[in-house]
């Protein structure tokens, strides 16, 4: 493998032994996928943020990463905490583990990272362009970044991308290389796919098929999917299985501009999304908590949930979790305010996966969200219903599943 | 038997290995304060990884399974040692980062659960449990 002489000195410790122990990872992997040589990335998107999934562990980790002089070379975002970082006594989250989530962000800034908190870094503001490369975490936004915008990533580990955000490089294998992003697997949809849950259900059975293959979409009785139904469907696929890159025919970036489709694909057809749906949706009839924004909620999405909630009240609880900068544009033209005058929730910074809900005393959890219910189910031991958007604001006035 | 592969992280470790045909995703699939198997229907769900050589072919999953390695070890009920067929990142890093001993590009299919293994830098010696 190639290195820079800059490269060859960070690696040496002369940037000091935070860089010099980023540059170990990245070239530990740049060996073990035999890549030639590392690329600069323009930015990073780091996972490992919420103490739930980071425990005293991973704080302990990181803290020392920082004491021993930790700084990002190029803007960098993070993934989202366990609580609203502001509002977190409002949502009953105990006050231990507050403290460690808010240490946690202390060492990321101290790191020179901002607390963006989110899983949808390319709704505010990290929005790398077609053919860039970055390192980014977060299963869901590296399928987002490499197949809607076109940057190339591979899916980094939190502490993999960390490092290339110290280091400023990455290895240049796999995703980086324009060979490997071809589609072999093509997937014809030849049933409606609608809703948001549509697509998650979609995403689920074709992640469990794929595995970490990339997938060429062709939706042949949908108009184009919106930026909304594109990050569900990453982002079941990216939790099912391992996908970090997909196409869809004359809508995603590379799709748009070239030849990505390999010749005789495997192909597979895809008549209803039963599949998916039996799968994510469990059988509780009384419902906790209801939950929407996984990812993160775009405007358009917290819009939707003021209309759909139409000034009721709510029975269960509703979270609508989403990025810090998104909430407060729903703030600024009142839609945030309406569905907290319902009695939901629009809960910033935070993602529920990594969130105490279990002291929090929620047993049952409604979504739309493939990737959502899949954690859900797996992770967490909750009980899942897993439906529309129109069908979970119902439930969130009822406190009922109604089929 | 002896088999040669690539070395992820260098090390020596023995166990009994336990063998997963399936991808093993770690955030979400494995409780990081026990290493039980927790994802549903996953064909090592209920069983412990701690101190086990596990075998599997590549992980699977959220990027944040690498952290969930780093709790398990720190837990101490992270695997001995790890051997994949072809590992990827999630999973390598969290062995790197843990000092997991870890070997891939090996053909699984010759290790079965209840096998001693030996990981040796880059290379595996197995002991079938039959010709114990």
């Amino acid at each position: 493998m190639r290195l820079t002489t800059e490269e060859q000195a960070m690696l040496a410790g002369a940037q000091g032994p935070a860089t010099k122990k980023a540059m170990e990872i990245v070239v530990a992997l740049a060996n073990i996928y035999e890549a030639e040589e590392l690329v600069p990335v323009v930015s990073a998107q780091v996972a490992g943020v919420s103490y739930g999934n980071l425990g005293d562990a991973g704080l302990g980790f990181l803290q020392e990463w920082a004491d021993q002089g930790a700084r990002v070379k190029v803007p960098t975002t993070l993934n989202p905490a366990g609580m609203d970082l502001k509002a977190w006594q409002e949502l009953g989250i105990p006050e231990e583990y507050a403290t460690r989530q808010l240490e946690i962000i202390k060492v990321y800034r101290a790191m020179g990272i901002a607390p963006s908190c989110s899983c949808t870094p390319y709704l505010i503001g990290n929005n790398p362009g077609l053919g860039q490369h970055v390192a980014w975490s977060e299963s869901s936004a590296v399928s987002y970044a490499n197949s809607v915008l076109g940057a190339r990533t591979n899916r980094e580990g939190g502490p993999s991308a960390l490092a290339a955000a110290i280091s400023g490089r990455t290895a240049k294998y796999g995703l980086h290389l324009e060979e490997n992003r071809r589609a072999r697997h093509l997937v014809e949809v030849n049933c409606p796919v609608e809703s948001v849950a549509d697509f998650g259900a979609l995403g689920y059975m074709v992640g469990q098929k794929v595995g970490d293959a990339v997938p060429y979409f062709r939706l042949n009785s949908h108009a184009k999917p919106a930026l909304e139904q594109l990050k569900v469907l990453g982002a079941a696929m990216a939790a099912s299985g391992a996908v970090a890159l997909y196409h869809v025919e004359g809508v995603t970036a590379e799709a748009r501009t070239g030849t990505v489709l390999a010749d005789d694909p495997v192909t597979m057809t895809v008549e209803h999304l039963k599949e998916g749906y039996e799968a994510l949706d469990g059988v509780a009839r009384d419902i906790d908590l209801v939950w929407i924004g996984c990812p993160h909620a775009s405007l358009k999405e917290i819009e939707k949930v003021a209309e759909l909630l139409a000034g009721r009240r709510t029975k269960a609880q509703l979270w609508v979790t989403t990025a810090r900068d998104v909430l407060n544009a729903a703030r600024a033209e009142g839609t945030a305010d309406k569905i907290e005058s319902c009695g939901g929730r629009v809960v910033a910074d935070a993602c529920l996966l990594g969130a105490p809900i279990h002291e929090m005393g929620f047993g049952s959890v409604a979504t739309n969200s493939g990737k959502g219910a899949f954690y859900l189910l797996s992770h967490l031991g909750m009980q899942v219903r897993f439906g529309s958007l129109f069908q979970c604001v119902e439930a969130a006035i009822s406190g009922r599943w109604l089929p | 038997m002896k088999l040669a592969g690539r070395v992820i992280t260098e090390g020596h470790a023995e166990g009994e290995a336990l063998v997963s045909r399936e991808a093993i995703g770690f955030f979400g699939g494995v409780d990081p304060e026990t290493g039980a198997v927790v994802e549903p229907g996953h064909e090592l769900e209920g069983q412990s990884i701690a101190g086990k050589i596990l075998v599997f072919p590549r992980g699977k999953g959220s990027t944040v399974g690498s952290y969930t390695i780093y709790r398990l070890c720190k837990k101490r009920v992270a695997p001995a040692g790890m051997i994949n067929a072809e590992s990827e990142a999630v999973v390598a890093v969290g062995a790197i980062i843990s000092d997991i001993p870890m070997v891939d590009l090996i053909d699984i299919s010759q290790i079965r659960t209840g096998d001693k293994v030996i990981i040796s830098g880059d290379t595996v010696q197995v002991n079938n449990i039959d010709s114990l």
